[in-house]
Formats: C-alpha cells, structure tokens, sequence
C-alpha cells in the first residue's frame, strides 16, 4: 500500500517528462503524486506522459490529482497523457467518463507519439 | 470482531457480521480495503466485483476522512447474508451528506463528487443516513451473482 513516483525525459519531446507511477494512489499516496506533477508543471513542463502501467489501484483522489494536472497544462496548452493496460484501472476511467478528456494509450511509444 | 446469528437463520437474513474500527486517518484506508477485499472473497464473490466493493469501502472511508472532521474513528461493519453483502460505514463527525451530491455529467473534467459517484456505480444499493449531532452512516450492497 505504497507508491513509487520516478520522472524521465521523454526521447525526443524537449521539454516533456514521464512520471512513473509503481504501487497504489490512494487518499493516503495521492499527495506525492500530487507534489510531483505540480513540482513539474511549476518548472515548465506542460507535456506530460503519466505511466500507470504499474499502477494496481487509483481511488477518485487519485484521479482528482491527475484532473487537475491537466487543467493547469491546458491553461499552457499542454497535454496529460496516460498509458494504461489494467483492465480495472480502465474501467474506473471509462465509468467516471474520463476517457473522454485524457488521452488514454496502451504503451509509452503511443503516448508519447501523441503529444 | 465477528457476530455470529443462529443457525436456522433464512438465507436472506444476516449470517455473520464482521467489524472492523479504525483510526479516523488516510493511512488506514488501505487496510479498510483488503479486510473487506478478503471478506467478500471469502463469500467467492467474483475478482471484479471485489475490486468494487474494495473501491466502494475506500470510497466510503476517504469521505469519513475528509469530511468527519472531529471524528476520530471509523467504524465498518459487513453484514454477510446468503446472497449479498451489505456493508455500511460510519463515523461520528459533523456529517457529509452524500444525498446532496449531485449526479456529474459523464467526461467532465471536475473532481467534486467523484468517490460519490463511484460508490453509487459500483454497488447495488446505496443509502445515506446524516445526522449532525451522531455523524454518517453509508450503508452500501453488493449481490453475489450466481
């Protein structure tokens, strides 16, 4: 009931990063998410590749730190994509309606080749 | 803690409650979960719909958090019946009243009122009882599909 958050350079996106996410997200984890998306959105990096890959679980807090990521890159016209392959973290996006306002992509390549 | 009912109780009436009381804190969300991820698969409730009840219960148990105030405990009960589950959850803070929260449109980009929206998704049956002065209870069923 941990989670890991490590962030990369994105190959050949000046200026985009990747945040890694390992573990769960929940009211407890969230924060750190939280802390590291707006440490980057603070520093200029408004496209952003957030890695759920690894992610075994996501609550509504969760997704309340990944919207309001993407809220502050739009005002800089930046995007927030995400890679997903849980079929469970999916469906949480697809009932909340999210995917319709994330761009949501089965691997690193593809998100980052939508950016 | 474990209340067992009599033998010849009818299938729909509860065979067992299990109760768990914890600190009133995000870091014991977590174990809110998984003891009620390990109750329903104890009752060979499907993997999917225990992944709901485990969002449902932490759900249920963040807006105890956030919202309990002076509250310094949460109290879960899961009611085990022939067919069902029904678990409520329940703090003794100022209250937060789910039945205000309004429906959200789908693919709104807003967060308020999201854990709301999830429990009522993902459960069967869900009902808010408010009281100012004793705090909230959730009461929150999920059916074991044959």
């Amino acid at each position: 009931m941990d989670i890991t958050v490590d962030v990369r350079e994105v190959p050949g996106k000046d200026g985009a990063r990747i945040v890694d996410l390992n573990g769960e997200i929940d009211v407890y984890t969230s924060p750190r998410v939280k802390e590291t998306i707006t440490d980057l959105i603070d520093q200029g990096h408004y496209d952003l590749i957030i890695n759920l890959e690894n992610v075994r679980y996501i609550d509504s807090t969760g997704l309340g730190v990944l919207i309001g990521g993407l809220k502050r890159v739009r005002e800089h016209n930046g995007t927030v994509n995400l890679v997903c392959t849980n079929p469970q973290i999916k469906k949480i996006f697809d009932i909340t309606g999210l995917v319709k306002i994330f761009g949501i992509y089965d691997s690193e390549p593809s998100a980052s080749a939508a950016l | 803690m474990i209340s067992p009912h009599g033998k010849g109780a009818a299938k729909h009436d509860v065979m067992e409650t299990i109760e768990l009381r914890l600190p009133c804190r995000a870091e014991w969300v977590g174990v809110a979960r998984l003891a009620v991820a390990g109750i329903a698969n104890r009752l060979n409730f499907s993997v999917e719909d225990i992944d709901d009840l485990k969002l449902a219960v932490a759900e249920a148990c963040t807006n105890c958090i956030q919202h309990a105030g002076d509250s310094d405990e949460v109290r879960i009960a899961c009611a085990v019946h022939g067919d069902k589950l029904v678990v409520t959850v329940e703090d003794h803070g100022k209250g937060f009243d789910g039945r205000a929260v309004a429906p959200r449109a789908l693919g709104e980009p807003d967060v308020g009122g999201l854990g709301v929206f999830l429990i009522r998704t993902l459960m069967d049956d869900v009902s808010f009882e408010v009281d100012p002065r004793r705090g909230t209870k959730l009461t929150m069923t999920k059916h074991l599909r044959k």
